[in-house]
């Protein structure tokens, strides 16, 4: 560490308090830092001081905060991995805290594989500026260079083998110090913990029944709360006799505003009968409100449509035919294992709520908004669930425990919905539907593209009590608020509307629906998993027209090198110009590729992969996929591996099988067993994942990335295999049986 | 209430319960056992899949009063997070999870199934295996990991 004064530090250290030093700080800290209006890497631009992000007691225990929550993704352990690194210390002695309104960073939502981007680059920048800070005082104290001190574990080693251990410099002092713009992380080239396969930290507990989810909170005095949910979205309550359900045993209280229906129970199976018996006792008219079994299509044209907005117009499209196609995807749901589960509790005036919600700060703004508190009274607590996949009933369920915690004041209420509620109230993934022209012009590239989106909202996330399910069933209702398009880049109905070819003349047109006729919010990828799907799957109609390989066709349209090489990599370990049809008697079996760079400006992820066909059955199986990914710089390969290979299977789940199915009035698709999802039986022999590692490139994200692709991949293997081009999402039995 | 002497994981449990409650229940809350899940409550899903008498069984569909003198095991029963069994031994070596919610019940699953037939081929764990779902995609690290315990070359691999 050279030297070059920086007063602007030397302030910041003196306004910590006694930490008073005469240093310098390393030069990058000077750099544009004028007052703090630079910007500062990842969510330190939000929460700017290093005590927010780390904390040290006198003991030398070292805390990390992050505003992010796990979501079985495993982001508390990349967290952990990136501290680890820049601190030098094992990552065993590293304490992690996630989103607590009381205790973290407002990091707003874990979503749009942000958190390595957002926290993890927060992290890694507050860690490497309080070891530096923590080196300028060891070298204060003993009066050598910065730069000689050795640090290994926590402590630093002067030359003539004195020693400082982080606890011992700051004695219980925090280093309450704004952070700067510049840092000077570790080199990829030296790390140690970063970029490794490290153990993901939760799993132990949860293989052996250890404490690991909001599901397992057991407070005392909890009592169990379940809510009776109207039988459609447009239900009126004609009558409701709570005496007879109100006599039950162990019923605690039974609770009617408007249509929100529920029970508090003193044992967890006595609040399910309860509540079924509520259910039976209410009556209820259900008005015709939907198309009922309208096809994709024709439920994309039902719902209205806002003023087309055009997010590409480049050169001019030329006259001439132009080869045409339309792709459209259901609604469909997030699907939880486990349904959303939330604990609440009201003491004082003040409510404390145990939640998986994305985003506890947004959440507690709505619950804020539906209890009539003010917000610092209410503190969210992020505590695990099961896998969400996006904006699920996480926050619906916190709203439903904080309205029984308000009916019964002073105990903890656990309400967990069941499979009925998750399958038919969760908000779902929005229907869609996309239009495609395009042309081949003689040098065997396209000449003209033209696309439309038609989407309702990706985001109903709350912020808003009106985006609470409870809230809208009250006597006195919530509205949901106007939903607005999430811009570009990032987009929302038309994220990756705009593919990532080089296409000289080339209009992109997304139609935005502000309601769709069902409640729709965030699954994983958002527009990304359909538009994906249609752009590729089109890229295949055309490489056929013109006699291409879908490969060579791909490559011939990318110009960015890093795209180009996970194409390459992708089909290379498929063994794609190798490959020769397999002999028909087992099976049809065709190839299929695809590729995406997630939201245009995140991850790149290219997919080869096999598929079988049975033509009697019309069922699909990948039989084996290769994917090569390039996520910027890998904190933990087998992390994204794990996010790939899941990624992979979801998207095989949706693209095969996956669609909400209602009537006239109401939502049909309730169980598994009416909404199924894949089981063992259809998932792939093999997965392989190649990882382009690039050490000292942005965090890019990874649990994204592959849905797009993988449905791409498989609806053109589909059409490789038997000549059959689906082009209606899902592909299922019914869509193949009989066709090919 | 009716009182119940269950065996749950080698221990006896004196439980007071409504003849009709589910196992489910009275594991998780009565006796406060983490690891059977609630998924569906409808038989669909297999979150909470347990042994009772040696057979996988799922719990919510079983009402306690039908579990008699039968032993029941759960996950914890195989182990601990500093002492793991095999099978979530190769769980964690294969890292066969990500939300980890429906783990406990692919283990007891596998567990009847390798209780049964100690190396079982691919396609006897997958057929065996089909009863229960995962939603995050992790079927490829569960399949290895099933192996792995059972001492297949391949789930080292």
């Amino acid at each position: 560490m050279s030297a070059a004064p920086s007063s602007p530090a030397r302030r910041r250290i003196l306004a910590a308090g006694s930490l008073t030093l005469a240093f310098s700080m390393v030069p990058a800290w000077g750099q544009g830092g004028k007052g703090g209006k630079a910007k500062l890497p990842g969510s330190l631009d939000k929460a700017p001081m290093l005590d927010a992000w780390i904390r040290i007691d006198a003991g030398g225990r070292v805390t990390v905060y992050t505003g992010k929550a796990e979501l079985g993704q495993g982001i508390k352990t990349a967290l952990l991995q990136v501290a680890a690194e820049e601190l030098q210390l094992a990552p065993a002695r590293l304490s992690l805290v996630t989103a607590d309104t009381a205790l973290t960073p407002d990091e707003g939502y874990t979503a749009g594989s942000h958190s390595m981007q957002d926290s993890g680059t927060a992290l890694r920048h507050a860690c490497a500026q309080a070891r530096d800070v923590l080196a300028e005082m060891t070298a204060q104290r003993f009066g050598v260079p910065a730069a000689s001190l050795a640090l290994r574990e926590g402590v630093f080693a002067a030359p003539d083998g004195r020693r400082a251990n982080y606890g011992e410099l700051l004695a219980g002092k925090q280093l309450h110090l704004r952070a700067s713009p510049a840092s000077a992380p570790r080199l990829p080239a030296a790390h140690t913990v970063a970029g490794k396969s490290l153990a993901r930290v939760d799993i132990p507990a949860k293989v052996t029944g250890g404490r690991a989810y909001v599901q397992d909170l057991r407070l005392p005095g909890m009592v169990h709360g379940r809510v009776v949910r109207p039988p459609s979205p447009g239900a009126r309550l004609l009558s409701l006799d709570v005496q007879a359900v109100a006599r039950l045993p162990g019923v605690l209280k039974v609770v009617r505003d408007g249509r929100f229906l529920a029970v508090i129970a003193d044992g967890e199976y006595r609040a399910v009968k309860a509540a079924a018996a509520l259910a039976q006792a209410a009556r209820w008219q259900m008005p015709a409100e939907f198309p009922g079994g309208a096809g994709n299509a024709a439920l994309v044209a039902a719902q209205p449509t806002a003023q087309p907005e055009t997010i590409l117009e480049r050169g001019a499209l030329p006259a001439g035919p132009m080869l045409r196609a339309s792709y459209t995807r259901p609604f469909q749901l997030h699907g939880s294992i486990g349904p959303s589960c939330a604990v609440a509790q009201l003491v004082q005036g003040r409510y404390t709520v145990w939640t998986h919600s994305q985003g506890v700060f947004p959440l507690r703004a709505a619950l804020a908004e539906l209890l009539g508190t003010d917000k610092e009274q209410i503190r969210c607590i992020h505590t695990e669930g099961s896998g969400c996949y996006g904006h699920n009933a996480a926050d619906d369920v916190a709203a439903d425990a904080a309205l029984l915690a308000r009916a019964l004041p002073g105990r903890p209420v656990r309400v967990q919905w069941m499979r009925e509620d998750e399958h038919g109230w969760e908000p779902f993934g929005p229907p869609m539907r996309a239009e495609v022209q395009g042309a081949l012009g003689p040098d065997g590239r396209i000449a003209a593209w033209q696309y439309a989106v038609w989407s309702a909202p990706h985001n109903a996330r709350p912020g808003k009590a009106g985006n609470l399910l409870a809230a809208t069933h009250l006597e006195k209702p919530f509205a949901p608020p106007p939903a607005k398009p999430i811009p570009q880049p990032e987009g929302g109905g038309d994220r990756n509307a705009i593919p990532y070819y080089v296409l000289p003349n080339a209009r992109v047109v997304h139609h935005f629906q502000p309601q769709a006729i069902l409640r729709t919010s965030a699954v994983r990828s958002l527009g990304a998993y359909c538009n994906v799907f249609a752009i590729e799957s089109f890229m295949d109609e055309l490489a056929a027209s013109g006699r291409i390989d879908p490969v060579a066709f791909r490559l011939r349209h990318l110009d960015d090198p890093r795209a180009i090489e996970v194409v390459r990599t992708a089909a290379a370990r498929f063994g794609w110009d190798a490959w020769r049809r397999p002999d028909p008697r087992h099976g049809r079996r065709g190839r299929g590729f695809a590729f995406a760079r997630y939201k245009n400006l995140a991850a790149y992820c290219a997919l080869a992969l096999e598929v079988e066909v049975a033509l009697d059955t019309g069922w699909v199986r990948i039989v084996r996929a290769v994917a090569a990914v390039d996520c910027g710089e890998v904190v933990n390969p087998d992390g994204v591996r794990n996010q790939i290979e899941g990624g992979i299977i979801q998207s095989a789940s949706w693209t095969l099988l996956e669609k909400v199915r209602f009537d006239d009035s109401q939502v049909l698709t309730r169980d598994w067993g009416a909404y199924p999802i894949l089981r063992f039986g259809q998932v792939p022999d093999r997965i392989e994942v190649h990882l382009l590692d690039r050490p000292g490139q942005p965090f890019l994200g990874t649990g994204e990335a592959a849905q797009g692709p993988a449905a791409g991949a498989i609806a053109n293997a589909v059409f490789d295999a038997c000549g059959l081009r689906l082009r209606d999402l899902p592909l299922d039995r019914a869509s193949v049986r009989g066709r090919a | 209430m009716t009182t119940y002497q269950l065996s749950v994981n080698g221990r006896g449990h004196s439980v007071d319960a409504d003849p009709d409650t589910p196992l489910l229940y009275v594991l998780r809350n009565d006796l406060q056992l983490n690891g059977a899940k609630f998924g569906c409550g409808l038989g669909q899903c297999g979150a909470c899949t347990v042994l009772v008498g040696g057979e996988a069984v799922l719990s919510c569909l079983m009402p306690v009063a039908a579990v008699g003198a039968r032993k029941v095991r759960t996950v914890e029963g195989l182990g601990t997070a500093d002492a793991p069994g095999r099978l979530q031994q190769a769980f964690i070596a294969e890292q066969a999870a990500q939300c980890g919610y429906c783990i406990a019940g692919m283990i007891m699953r596998a567990e009847a199934l390798l209780a049964r037939k100690p190396s079982p081929t691919d396609a006897e764990i997958r057929r065996h295996m089909a009863p229960n779902l995962c939603r995050c995609g992790t079927h490829m690290r569960i399949l290895r990991a099933v192996k792995r315990a059972a001492g297949s070359p391949e789930g080292k691999a």
